[in-house]
């Protein structure tokens, strides 16, 4: 340890070397990462824990599957049907938030709405599918949570990812309101992508329950 | 005491005392945010302490009556979750929340409403907690909350469903807290702080927080089963009905272990800062300090059915639970070995912060050792729910996360407050802790040993466990007036302390750069960062760090 305090530049020639690339204190650049920022990281996180959440309801819908002593049974109950258009509703929602995010990025306003709106539109038709569908297995095979081990897992599971259509509705309304207002727009189109990375989340726990549900369980 | 400690960050000047509470309820800044979570923790300490040291009075002498048994069940209920749900994440939190920005040359963390949000949910899920005491009393189905204890038949008054909404809230809280550390750690390092070059306490909190990513959200979802039980009549844990107790067990401890490791990673990291400055060393092997940081970070997330030997599992799981669970024991040992090759050939200080230190790393090795003992199978056998598993893991959450929090504290106090704790004091708060901690949980292992159970609220005279548990119960009291000097020292010490300068300790990471208390932007300008030490490079220009990195 040595008193200077000199300005790293001058100091250099008299030191000793440890390494010798050129002048020893001449500090090495700084490369600027190319990563993501803040809020994407963010929203990865955010997806990462409710990843945790749906697996772990996933898990015990699995472990109950075909223990039930009481009806309906899925096979009874479920329609599959209905369930296929909502499927296809979801699905193709995610080529719509694309197109609209991707339309965003390109300044071009007027087609992210279409696709924006269009989104919404498929989503609540989602809910509304399965609003319907809820009702019917309420009415018709009388399939409440308290009914059995198969409405219990059944309600929860399908419950919360329905929610979380709903939280992405809502979302989107908002993002809606202020791309309106210009508040979204090609140069500021963080709350429109990272609520598309959301949507697109939301959609591929679908396609699991879809294929744990309707598939593996029916 | 704890009302002391709600007002200690309060400033001693400005404005009136109406506007100052407006301030501390309405902040985002996330150093006024941290000391709020570390102020909440202590509260909740002195209210979980309290609740131990009434079961250590009731279980002084064999068949004592002091405290009912239902009463006896609240307060072991109540003691495990406030400990573990209100004391030590957001303990551990709040040190992050003060800590991180600061370290990596931010101005703060990434999302601030989101933080204000962590930490009231947080504070809102403790009170909602303990408003279960204002309903005829608190949950009384330990705070691991076996299936089917929590089911109506079981628990019937609403005691239990305040004890899950409180968690499920205070999830929400644990949540947004990691999510921002993520976010802030990931997308917001100073230039040239690149993850190699991260002081290594946000190596630890990086981790903690994906761990908190992974384990809080099954718990919250297991949390909202038993409330749609208990509310819809559903039966996830309601056997009569087909529902499975065990899937409760499952999914509680794939919470409950990396629980754990969630409440003693940021400790490694805190006592990886202190023990380079008080050993006027480089940390040792930091890459190789990182890798164990991720490994036991995965690894804990396999090995929770250890929790779950005695359910009869079948030979195959109990062989893999048990091998998984020794492996964690490598990455901690090179953990150990390098906190010792820093300590080795170093010109040692035993200021406040090393000697909790020190207490961390002698305590946490036994408990360690107890762990390695306990994950054998055979042996978890015998000692399952036996005083001997409440001997090892109030080892390792006193001897690990206390010791080491306090080593954080005393080392960070001054840098928060411009004023250094009273040194006197502080050794007086270590050696009745380390001497009472002792004497309370090492012949808990003794009584386990000797067939104790866990939980219950009394026991026969000829059991022969009356001498260990009055030797525990004079631990505990040993104990008690520890903590009453540490809090009295931090408000004193906040009032009169000797004035400590930016940098008491002459140490080297980014946040002893700025002043103390740091400014609400911390940095006036943010610095370059060439190397892990930073602040050496600044005061040895001459011989900078980055030369040898």
């Amino acid at each position: 340890m040595s008193d200077e305090h000199q300005p790293p530049q001058d100091s250099g020639a008299s030191l000793p070397e440890r390494r010798d690339e050129g002048s020893p204190l001449e500090p090495p650049a700084i490369v600027p990462e190319q990563t993501l920022n803040a809020a994407q990281w963010g929203m990865l996180a955010f997806l990462l824990s409710e990843a945790a959440f749906f697996s772990t309801l996933v898990v015990a819908y699995i472990s109950f599957m075909g223990k039930d002593k009481v009806g309906p049974a899925p096979s009874e109950a479920l329609s599959l049907p209905l369930v296929i258009v909502t499927t296809a509703c979801l699905l193709s929602s995610s080529g719509t938030v694309h197109m609209a995010t991707h339309s965003l990025a390109h300044g071009r306003q007027s087609r992210f709405y279409l696709w924006w709106l269009a989104t919404i539109a498929l989503g609540v038709a989602f809910l509304a599918g399965t609003g319907y569908e809820w009702r019917e297995l309420i009415e018709r095979h009388g399939l409440t949570i308290s009914r059995n081990l198969f409405g219990t897992t059944y309600y929860t599971l399908v419950g919360f990812h329905g929610l979380h259509v709903t939280v992405g509705v809502i979302a989107m309304l908002v993002v809606l309101a202020l791309a309106a207002r210009r508040a979204v727009n090609g140069q500021n189109k963080q709350a429109a992508e990272l609520t598309g990375w959301y949507w697109h989340f939301v959609d591929g726990v679908w396609v699991v329950v879809f294929t744990v549900v309707y598939v593996a369980g029916r | 005491m704890a009302v002391a400690e709600q007002k200690l960050p309060l400033e001693t000047q400005s404005p009136s005392w109406t506007e100052k509470l407006h301030e501390w309820v309405t902040t985002v800044d996330h150093k006024q945010i941290g000391a709020l979570y570390v102020a909440m923790s202590v509260v909740f300490l002195v209210i979980g302490g309290c609740e131990a040291l009434l079961m250590r009075w009731q279980l002084l002498f064999p068949r004592s009556d002091f405290l009912q048994p239902d009463v006896f069940n609240q307060m072991f209920t109540m003691h495990g979750t406030t400990m573990v749900f209100f004391v030590g994440m957001p303990i551990l939190i709040g040190m992050g929340n003060y800590l991180v920005p600061l370290m990596i040359g931010a101005r703060d963390m990434a999302f601030p409403r989101l933080n204000a949000l962590g930490l009231w949910a947080t504070l809102f899920g403790g009170c909602l907690t303990y408003f279960s005491f204002a309903t005829g009393g608190a949950p009384a189905v330990g705070w691991f909350a076996y299936a089917p204890l929590t089911e109506r038949t079981f628990a019937r008054g609403p005691a239990t469903d305040f004890w899950a909404l409180g968690l499920v809230v205070s999830g929400v809280g644990t949540i947004s807290a990691a999510v921002n550390f993520v976010a802030t750690i990931l997308g917001m390092r100073a230039p040239g702080m690149t993850l190699r070059k991260m002081p290594f306490f946000v190596w630890t909190m990086l981790w903690t927080s994906v761990q908190m990513l992974l384990a809080v959200p099954p718990l919250t979802a297991a949390l909202v089963m038993v409330l749609f039980d208990r509310q819809f009549e559903a039966h996830f844990f309601d056997t009569a009905n087909g529902g499975s107790a065990i899937l409760w067990q499952h999914l509680f401890w794939f919470f409950g272990h990396p629980e754990v490791y969630i409440l003693i990673l940021p400790v490694f990291g805190m006592v990886s800062e202190v023990i380079p400055v008080f050993s006027r060393k480089v940390l040792f092997g930091y890459e190789f300090m990182a890798a164990a940081t991720m490994a036991i970070a995965f690894i804990s997330m396999g090995v929770w059915a250890h929790h779950m030997f005695c359910i009869g599992m079948s030979r195959t799981l109990d062989l893999y639970f048990a091998a998984a669970s020794l492996l964690v024991s490598i990455p901690t040992g090179i953990k150990f070995f390098n906190w010792l090759a820093t300590i080795y050939g170093g010109r040692l200080r035993f200021d406040s912060p090393m000697l909790f230190a020190f207490g961390f790393l002698s305590m946490f090795l036994i408990g360690g050792l107890t762990g390695i003992m306990l994950a054998s199978a055979p042996f978890d056998f015998q000692l399952s729910d036996s005083y001997f598993v409440v001997g090892h893991f109030h080892w390792v959450l006193i001897g690990g996360t206390l010791f080491g929090t306090f080593a954080g504290i005393h080392y960070w106090y001054p840098k928060a407050t411009g004023r250094r704790l009273s040194e006197r004091l502080a050794r007086w708060q270590f050696w009745l802790l380390y001497i009472g901690f002792i004497l309370t949980f090492g012949p808990m292992h003794v009584s386990g040993m000797l067939g104790m159970p866990r939980r219950i609220f009394t026991y026969e005279p000829d059991r022969g466990w009356a001498l260990w548990n009055q030797l525990a119960t004079l631990g505990a009291f040993i104990q008690a007036p520890s903590f009453a000097i540490f809090a009295y020292n931090l408000w004193i010490s906040y009032r009169r302390g000797e004035p400590a300068g930016d940098d008491p300790w002459d140490a080297w990471t980014l946040e002893w750069m700025t002043t103390s208390p740091p400014p609400v932007y911390n940095f006036a300008e943010i610095p370059t960062i060439r190397s892990r030490r930073p602040l050496w490079d600044a005061k040895h220009p001459d011989d900078p760090d980055w030369k040898y990195e």
